[in-house]
Parts: C-alpha cells; structure tokens; sequence
C-alpha cells in the first residue's frame, strides 16, 4: 500500500506556521506544540482551580459560613470540581503527553489528523474562558460538577446554561483526540513495530481513547437534554413536569465512572514509561499490564451505579454494581505488584521523577483501599456524599493523576526544553506535596465517618481542629507551587544542557535530539521492539540509533 | 535465599498481620452507635479496615525497602537485573487479591443482608410471611410505597418524611403529629416514607449509618430500630441549595415511656401509641 500524500503540499502548510516561541500562540499544527500547548494551558487552569480549593479550605476553616456567601461558596466548589476534571487532568494527562508521545512511541511524524488535534485544543481556552466568565457575567452554576437535577434545572440557570456549554465544547475536544489517538496508535505504527512491543503508554492510551469515544457522547446528549428543560421547559428531567432525576444520574455516570479511568489510565501509563528508565529494569510482566488495562476499560464501564447507592436504585442492581465495581481492584492490583516488582532488584535513581511516581503508588494504593470499601453497599450508605467520598477520590485524582503528572513533567522537560530541571528543588517540591497533601485529605476520612457531609460551608463545631488541621495541608500543597513554578522558569533559561538523552531511556522519544527537529526524527525513525530493554547487553548498544536501527529497518 | 532473610520475612508477615488485624479491632474511627444494624456495620467496618491496614502498610512496606535496598549508590554503574516477568508471581498476585475481594463481597453481601438486604419489607413479603422477618433487623434503605411495607409480622412505626429546601418535616400518622425533631422510641421498628417537595436532599443520621436520598416525584423509604437513647444529628447530605450545609435536625431515640409522654403532649387524636 502506498500513502498518496504528496510530499510538496505538506511542506507548504508547515512553513506558514509561526518559528520561535510565538508557535506556541498559533494554530500550529505539530503535535509536540500541541502536546506542550495543553501542558501549560492545563497548568494554568490548575492554578486557578487550586485558589479555589484554597477558597473552600480558608472557609472551612471555621464552623460558621464566614468567608464568602454561601451562593458563592456553591459556584467556587462546582467551579473548582470542572476546571480539575475537565481543564486540567484530562486535558494534560490525555492531551498534553499523549500529544508529545504518541507519535513518538508509533514513529510516526505526527498523529493521524493533526488539524483536528488542533481543533481539539483550541477548543480549550474558549471553553475555560467560557466557564469562568460565567461568575463574573451571570454568576456560576451553583450545582456541584454533577449538576444533579432538579438543583440544575431550577438555581442559577444562566450559569447553568454556560457551564453546560463549556462542558460540552470540552467533551468535544475530548472525543476529537480519542479518535485521533485510536487512528493514530492502530493506523500510523512504523512498518515492522508490532502492537506487543508499543510502550505501555499507548495501551493505556489506546484504552482510554475507546472510553472516551464510548461514554462522553452520553454525557453530551445528557447535558443537551438538561439544556432542555432549563431553556425550553421540558421535562426529561424535572418532577414538576413528570420528569425522572434518576434518569439523569444513571445517564451522568455512565460517563463519569469511566471518567475516572479517563484520568487514572494514562497516568498508569506514564508511570509505566518512567519506572524502568530511573529502576534501569524492564517494565514487569508487559502481557499482564497489558490485559489488565482492557480490563479495566470493560469493567469501567459497567459500575457506574455505584454512584447511586442511596438513590433509591433496586437491590439487584445494588448487588451487580458492588460485584463489578470490587472487582476492578483486580486488573488495578496487578498494575501495582508490577510496579513494584519493577523497582525490586532495579538500580533507582532517587530522583523527584521516581519520588513523585512511588508517592502516587502510595497514594493511589489508599484510594484503592477505600474504593474497594465504598463499594460495598452497606458500607457506602454510611459514608455516600460526605468527607470519606471527598478524601477518597482526592487520593484517586491528586495523589494518582497528579502526582504523576509532576513526575512525568521532571521526567520529560529536559526532552521538551533540552535543560534540567533543578533536582534539589525537585525533591524538596515532593517532600512539601506529599506532606500537604497526606495532611489535607487523610483526616477527611475520618470527618466523613464521623458525621461531616461533603459541599458544606458550615459544619458541626465538633470538627474544627480536624478541619483546620486539613486547612493547614492545603496551605502547604499551595506553597508546594512555588518551587516548582520557580524551577520550571528557571531551568529553561538557566537550567543544565541536558543532551538528547539525559536518562539513557530507550523508549523512542530519546532516540532523537532534545528538543526534537519539526519531523522527529532526522532520518527514518528507529525500530524499538524492546523499549523496556534495560540490563540486556544486546539492547544496550542500541542506545546509540543510527546504525543498527538502519540495519534492523532493512530485515 | 539465606535462611536468616527467609526467618526475617515470615517474621514480618506475622508482625504485619498481627498488627493489622490489632489495629482494625482496637483503632475506633465510628461515632457511637444507635441503631440495631450500627453493630452490624462496624463488624463490616473492622474487617475491611483490618484488611486495608495490612495491605496499605504491606505495599508501603515493599516501595519504600526497594527504594533504600534498590537504590543507586555513589559510583554506581550499569543496569538492574533484566527480569522481564514471572508468570507465577503475576498468577499469585492476580488470585489473592481475587480471593481478598471475593472474600470482602460474600461477607459485606451477609451484612446487607442481615441489614435487610437494605429492602425494607418487599413486595413478595405479603404472600408468604417469612420466618426471616423477625430475625432481620430492618436497617433498610429502598423506594416503592407505603403499602408494600406492611406486613403482619412487625408492625413498623410509620413517620412520613418531608423534606424541602431546608428543613425536613415529620409527620405521624397516627395521632396526626407534625414534627421538626424526630423522636423515636427504641427497640420499634420505625418505617420512614420520605418524599421531597423541591429538589433531591439526603437524610442521614451518622450514628444509625443509614443514609437515604430524599426525591421529588419518587418516594424512598427507610427502615431502622433505635437502640440507644439520646440526641443525635440528622443530617441533608445531597447538594440542595446555599444553605444545604445548615439542613440539619435532631433525632430523639427515647425509652418507650418517654416517648409516649411526647406523643401524648402532642398527639391531636387523643389515642395512645400502642
Ligand atoms: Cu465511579
Ligand atoms: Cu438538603
């Protein structure tokens, strides 16, 4: 098969993009731009959403709704709860790696559609613009990121109506690079690279992509019917009119249980990419990460009632949903015994990549915990929708997702900027993260249990020294920022020449220079059948790509 | 493996278990409790914190010896050992989290069930009266309608729930009473029917461990027999508006006598509660 591009018509739309720093303002349409344009635009959102939290945690402060209108405390959590979820995990953990990688890993050039990986992410900025102008024009929805009817249909309509805008553009966004990913990983793989030698990451990205293209037109469909009822007064959704709230959940979790796996899949992913480089081992058992991921990826969707315990849903769902929903610890377990017996006998490099990916597993393992214990239904109707719930899915989503997403940013700024970070910095920023963080969401368990529900702004006064203590965790992973932000602007001016491969990875990415020329790679893209193939003599020399890679190329 | 490290392992294993399982029984993370399915679920609630402890210190165990033990030293060179998998090792480490959460399942489904299959008083009841419906405790959580929690085995104390943003109501039926404060006397079975006038609100009171949402357009019911005399917080715990956080109420769990001075002062028709 021939691919009838002609070469010419390719050269003149690269060379009307932007050089320089400016490129990373345009509509360029190479997928390292786009992977490092999501990074910061994500990173920027995180921010915002961090003051928020920030926000709810100087409130709760205190037992009494003093700091901010209760109304307002309302828009701040559901803002804060979007722009985490849709702004700035799912966007860096699946756009920004996956952007910079995946072509990489497949050797490939660019992924399969790169206008449409442009369109994707300027979909973003408008659409987070979009959200967060809406408290300034019209205030923001006051009903949580679930935005549970009939509270959707009949508070702060206007709002409502924005955010489910927002929503839906960045559910767009979302679908448009899953199916890029999915043609891209399936359709752009170098000839000769077979699917069982692709770096961990593309599975998990391959996964995550069929859930995306699976679940989130649901949640569009969902969001324009309750469009519907607020606008035209329809009544899918609303009792007054003979309307079903149940619906509604059934329909919202069917995207957002998978949403989870959205945002915990490639973070899996990535952690499998920085392991065996930092350990100097093979990633353990690549076949049974493999299979675990597509587990994960059919059960993930089919637990959603776990959601709805409390909702009034019949026992037998109640029990298949318990039974599906514990049994994902499975799949899940298998990753982090072989995590860990990647580490076991490596040689680690006790550096902030291998500091922030164990503080994930740590992490991660107790969400996990707590996961498998929510799911039982005698269990969850004590602790559904209060502090437990609140802790546990920060320990998914912050000790999990973004924990990973700092490590992967200290294990691949040097092959985006071609400097290093500041390693000292780098440990010091774990330390303060890890700490903060431990000290802000495990006591929340413990409120949940003991009677605090989740979205207050006033509580019992019984809990203030607990919730303060929280409050003082969520000031130090605040603080936590700044080194960071400190390191990441001075690194790329000041920071060490890192050369092309810093880490003497093998994975394809570091077989070229850092950063990478426009095409990826100077001459034809190397073959890597053994992107894990650390310790094995025979790999080893394959450090150096340019002439044995050519020769494998011929076979 | 030497036989000093092998000792040494066991040694752990034992100490591990031994702690976790002196942790999960002795470490009380649970208000009191005040109903007759609370004992139920903090039996549940120590099994799955013992088995959380051993795995959760167990796995820190493992990560933070490898990243001493494993760790590159000054000087080092070169790479780990080359080990690509253990086919054994993956089939133990899929099998026993298998059987953990098999385990955790058969027993949380005998708790739900002891709790009353958190169905209170089904359909099917009517037909055949069941043995099992005395020795169920009724701490049940569901929806459907009033008639179906009618049997002849138990006569529940019927409370019909109003919940609205941002207070609920309680009405008795019998003796038309109107309620802010639940009172409730212990050992009786009590059948709440909640409905909610507005939008969806959670009643939740900790120290039962029973939560139900409250639904407009979708009666919910909830089931529970109070055991412990006392004044214990009912709570919304569903997102309903600004002022969700203030929903708050009592419950008052009483003796019998008590409660039927209560009902007696309040009662409209006169009648006495048995
Ligand atoms: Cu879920
Ligand atoms: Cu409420």
């Amino acid at each position: 098969m021939t691919i009838s591009i002609p070469p010419t018509s390719q050269q003149s739309t690269e060379s009307l993009q932007p050089k320089g720093w400016l490129r990373y303002f345009s509509f360029s349409l190479d997928h390292k731009v786009i992977g490092l344009q999501y990074l910061v635009c994500g990173f920027i959102f995180y921010l915002i959403g961090g003051a928020l939290a920030s926000a709810i945690r100087v409130e709760l402060t205190s037992p009494i709704s003093d700091f901010m209108a209760r109304d307002v405390y309302n828009q701040v959590l559901t803002l804060h709860g979007t722009i985490m979820i849709f702004l700035w995990i799912v966007p860096v953990v699946n756009g920004a790696f996956g952007n910079y990688l995946i072509p990489f890993y497949v050797g490939a050039r660019d992924m399969a559609f790169p206008r449409l990986n442009a369109v994707a992410f300027w979909l973003i900025p408008p659409a987070g613009l979009l959200l967060i102008s809406s408290y300034f024009i019209t205030g923001a929805a006051q009903s949580g990121w679930t935005a549970y009817p009939p509270l959707s249909i009949t508070t702060a309509e206007a709002g409502q109506i924005i955010w489910i805008l927002s929503v839906l553009l960045l559910g767009g966004s979302s679908i448009f690079g899953g199916i890029n990913f999915i043609a891209t990983i399936l359709k752009l793989r170098r000839p000769g690279l077979k699917l069982m030698q692709l770096p961990m990451y593309c599975w998990a990205m391959l996964g995550t992509s069929v859930l995306v293209v699976l679940s989130t037109p649901v949640l569009a469909g969902t969001l324009v019917l309750l469009s519907f009822d607020i606008v035209a007064h329809t009544g899918f959704f609303n009792p007054v009119l003979g309307g079903n709230v149940i619906v509604y959940q059934h329909l919202f979790w069917f995207y957002s249980h998978p949403a989870v796996y959205i945002m915990v899949l490639p973070a899996f992913g990535l952690v499998s990419e920085i392991l065996p480089v930092h350990c100097r081992k093979p990633l353990f058992g690549y076949p049974t990460m493999v299979y675990s991921i597509m587990a994960i990826v059919v059960l993930g969707l089919v637990v959603w009632a776990h959601h709805m315990f409390t909702s009034g849903t019949p026992p037998w769902m109640r029990l298949f949903f318990t039974i599906a929903t514990a049994f994902i610890a499975v799949p899940t377990g298998i990753k982090f015994f072989n995590w860990v017996a990647t580490l076991w006998g490596g040689r680690i490099s006790l550096n902030s990549a291998i500091l922030f990916s164990c503080g994930f597993i740590v992490n991660f393992v107790l969400g996990g915990i707590t996961g498998v214990a929510l799911a039982q239904v005698p269990f969850d109707v004590h602790v559904h929708d209060t502090y437990f719930v609140v802790a546990h899915f920060h320990y998914i989503v912050y000790g999990g997702s973004v924990f990973v997403i700092f490590a992967s940013i200290y294990h691949w700024y040097p092959k985006f900027t071609g400097r290093m970070l500041d390693e000292n910095l780098g440990r010091f920023h774990f330390l303060i993260t890890f700490i903060g963080f431990n000290l802000c969401f495990a006591p929340q368990h413990w409120l949940g249990l003991n009677g605090m529900p989740r979205r207050v702004a006033e509580y019992d006064p019984q809990f203030t020294f607990i919730n303060q203590l929280s409050s003082v965790g969520a000031l130090l992973m605040a603080v936590s920022t700044l080194p960071f932000l400190w390191n990441v602007f001075h690194s790329a001016f000041k920071g060490r020449i890192a050369g092309d491969n810093p880490w003497e990875a093998l994975t394809p990415e570091w077989l070229t220079s850092s950063p990478p020329p426009i095409e990826n790679w100077v001459g034809e893209a190397p073959l890597v059948s053994e992107p894990y193939g650390y310790g094995m003599r025979k790999i080893k020399q394959k450090v150096d790509p340019t002439e044995e890679d050519l020769g494998g190329n011929s076979k | 493996m030497p036989k000093s490290s092998a000792i040494l392992i066991i040694f752990l294993s034992i100490a591990l278990l031994a702690g976790g399982v002196w942790i999960g029984q002795n470490i009380n993370l649970l208000p009191v409790d005040a109903s007759a399915n609370a004992p139920v679920y903090d039996e549940l609630f120590k099994v799955l914190f013992t088995i959380g402890t051993i795995l959760f210190v167990g796995m820190v165990g493992l990560v933070v010896y490898s990243l001493i033990k494993f760790r590159k030293r000054p000087g080092q060179t070169g790479d780990g050992l080359p080990i690509e998998g253990n086919l054994p090792l993956e089939i133990l480490w899929t099998a026993v989290p298998a059987i953990v959460i098999l385990f955790v399942g058969i027993y949380s489904y005998d708790i739900y069930d002891r709790m009353g299959g958190m169905q209170p008083l089904q359909h099917e009841m009517h037909d055949h009266e069941n043995a099992l419906t005395t020795q169920r405790i009724w701490g049940g959580i569901g929806s459907g309608t009033v008639e179906a929690t009618t049997v002849s085995s138990i006569t529940p104390l019927m409370i019909d729930v109003t919940a609205m943003q941002f207070a609920f109501l309680f009405h008795y039926p019998k003796g038309d009473i109107l309620s802010g404060e639940l009172h409730v006397p212990t050992g009786q079975v009590i059948t709440m029917k909640m409905e909610s006038k507005d939008v969806i609100h959670a009643f939740w009171v900790p120290e039962f461990r029973l939560k139900q949402d409250v639904i407009p357009g979708q009666p919910t019911i909830l089931s529970f027999t109070p055991t412990r005399p006392g004044r214990y917080p009912i709570i919304c715990a569903e997102l309903c508006g600004p002022y969700h956080g203030g929903m708050r109420s009592t419950v008052v769990v009483e003796s019998p006598e008590e409660y039927e001075d209560w009902f007696r002062k309040n009662s409209k028709d006169a009648v006495s509660v048995t």
